[in-house]
């Protein structure tokens, strides 16, 4: 039983360990697959809306034009550089998930000290790439200074548009078909108006103003690339932001030698499968959000 | 396991950490320079895109092999295990497949119907 991974004292006494991993370990690997099977769905929903609005004739979001924000160099020097910043992300996360894996390789040679130290690292990591996100979130809700248009007081009167009072002045957002060509107008409140030449008339006098995006509207593409986006970037976010709390709970607990006195750190990889799992799902997040 | 060899391990990450990040670099500078590579090649745009998209999604796989294999450890747990957790992974091929297809064919319905929608309103108009 050289190969076998598991610690005997992980077990129950006595007991035959299926797949030679123990209970905690293997339930953790199950729990994994369901999970990836979430993320899979969510992705293939963006694959699945984003083939589905191209066919339908409307550009999809180009995410070199809409992630262009890097701390410093946008905020300080006003210089717009496309993905620099969601790879920092990830290079963040990837090392986050070394020094994970070093915890994990301290763990079996059960030195409390390493341990701890890998583990404060890995924490430093997760709130870092949190703090990533944050700014990232931000600057995707605020948009750009002219990415929509505001139409003068009353230019929708008697087009009978839901939710626009008589002589109101509106913010649209503009909806792009595959020649670059606005098509489609869209209220903040997601309101369409979908006739191209009606739309062309109306922002043609009209001045530009700031942008962004919510649920319902965005200035980058249609509006299922932004729900997207918050969707499954946050519920990676929440991931990442659950594992910070386990690391945190496994430093106090290595801390306060629980692990010592059980006599193994199967701890460790238990949270470090969970966190090496959050890494990859970024990794396909980052390459049919970001790259292609 | 690796208990009494820890620099074997240590050295296993390092290799790993290599790799992903130099798989990582390479695709963030294709991003870069894809938009110029149809001028230097003289490939329509059109093949480029596909190469590209095909270059991201294989180092994408790639990778995420490096993670779970490595990093998860599942090279180093029994083939069964291995096989349990991977192969499931089938149906998700499937999934990709039928609501890639099913998206594009329904986009194309619609747009079809809002042609038609636009046709016929103008006809009971005239």
């Amino acid at each position: 039983m050289s190969d076998v991974s598991v610690d005997p004292k992980a077990l129950v006494e006595g007991e035959r360990p299926a797949f030679n991993a123990s209970y905690g370990k293997l339930m953790m690997w199950f729990f994994l697959v369901s999970d990836a099977f979430t993320f899979s769905a969510l992705l293939i929903t963006y694959g699945s809306l984003r083939v589905r609005t191209v066919a339908e004739g409307f550009s999809w979001a180009n995410p070199e034009k809409v992630f262009t924000h890097t701390p410093i160099l946008y905020d300080v020097f006003h210089i717009e550089a496309p993905l620099v910043f969601v790879g920092l992300m990830t290079f963040i996360l990837i090392l986050s998930s070394v020094t994970m894996v070093l915890a994990v390789e301290a763990g079996h040679r059960k030195s409390q000290r390493e341990v701890s130290k890998w583990v404060a690292y890995t924490i430093v990591g997760g709130i870092a790439f949190l703090s990533c996100q944050a700014y990232e979130w931000y600057h995707f809700i605020e948009g750009s200074h002219h990415g929509a248009y505001m139409l003068e007081a009353g230019a929708l009167d008697g087009m009978n548009v839901p939710g626009v009072k008589q002589g109101a002045a509106v913010k649209v957002f503009p909806v792009k078909d595959a020649a670059g060509e606005v098509v489609e107008l869209r209220l903040t409140s997601g309101v369409p108006i979908q006739n191209k030449a009606v739309a062309q008339k109306l922002i043609a006098n009209a001045e530009h103003t700031e942008g962004g995006a919510n649920l319902r509207a965005n200035e980058y593409g249609p509006p299922a690339f932004a729900d997207l986006f918050f969707f499954v970037t946050g519920f990676h976010g929440t991931h990442v932001a659950s594992g910070v709390l386990l690391l945190i709970i496994l430093q106090v607990n290595v801390n306060k030698g629980t692990y010592e006195r059980r006599g193994h750190y199967e701890m460790t990889e238990k949270i470090g499968l969970y966190w090496h799992f959050v890494d990859l799902v970024w990794v396909f997040v980052f390459t049919f959000f970001y790259l292609v | 396991m690796a208990t009494n060899d820890g620099a074997e391990a240590r050295k296993e990450i390092f290799r790993t950490t290599g790799i992903l990040a130099g798989l990582t670099a390479f695709e963030f500078l294709l991003a870069g320079i894809k938009g110029s590579i149809p001028g230097w090649t003289g490939l329509s745009e059109e093949t480029v895109r596909l190469l590209v998209l095909v270059t991201f999604v294989v180092l994408t796989i790639f990778k995420a092999f490096y993670i779970v294999a490595y990093f998860m450890h599942l090279k180093h747990e029994v083939r069964r295990l291995a096989f349990t957790i991977v192969l499931p992974f089938l149906f998700i091929i499937w999934l990709i497949i039928g609501l890639l297809s099913e998206g594009g064919y329904y986009g194309k319905s619609t747009k079809q119907m809002s042609v038609r929608s636009v046709n016929h309103v103008e006809s009971s108009i005239a």
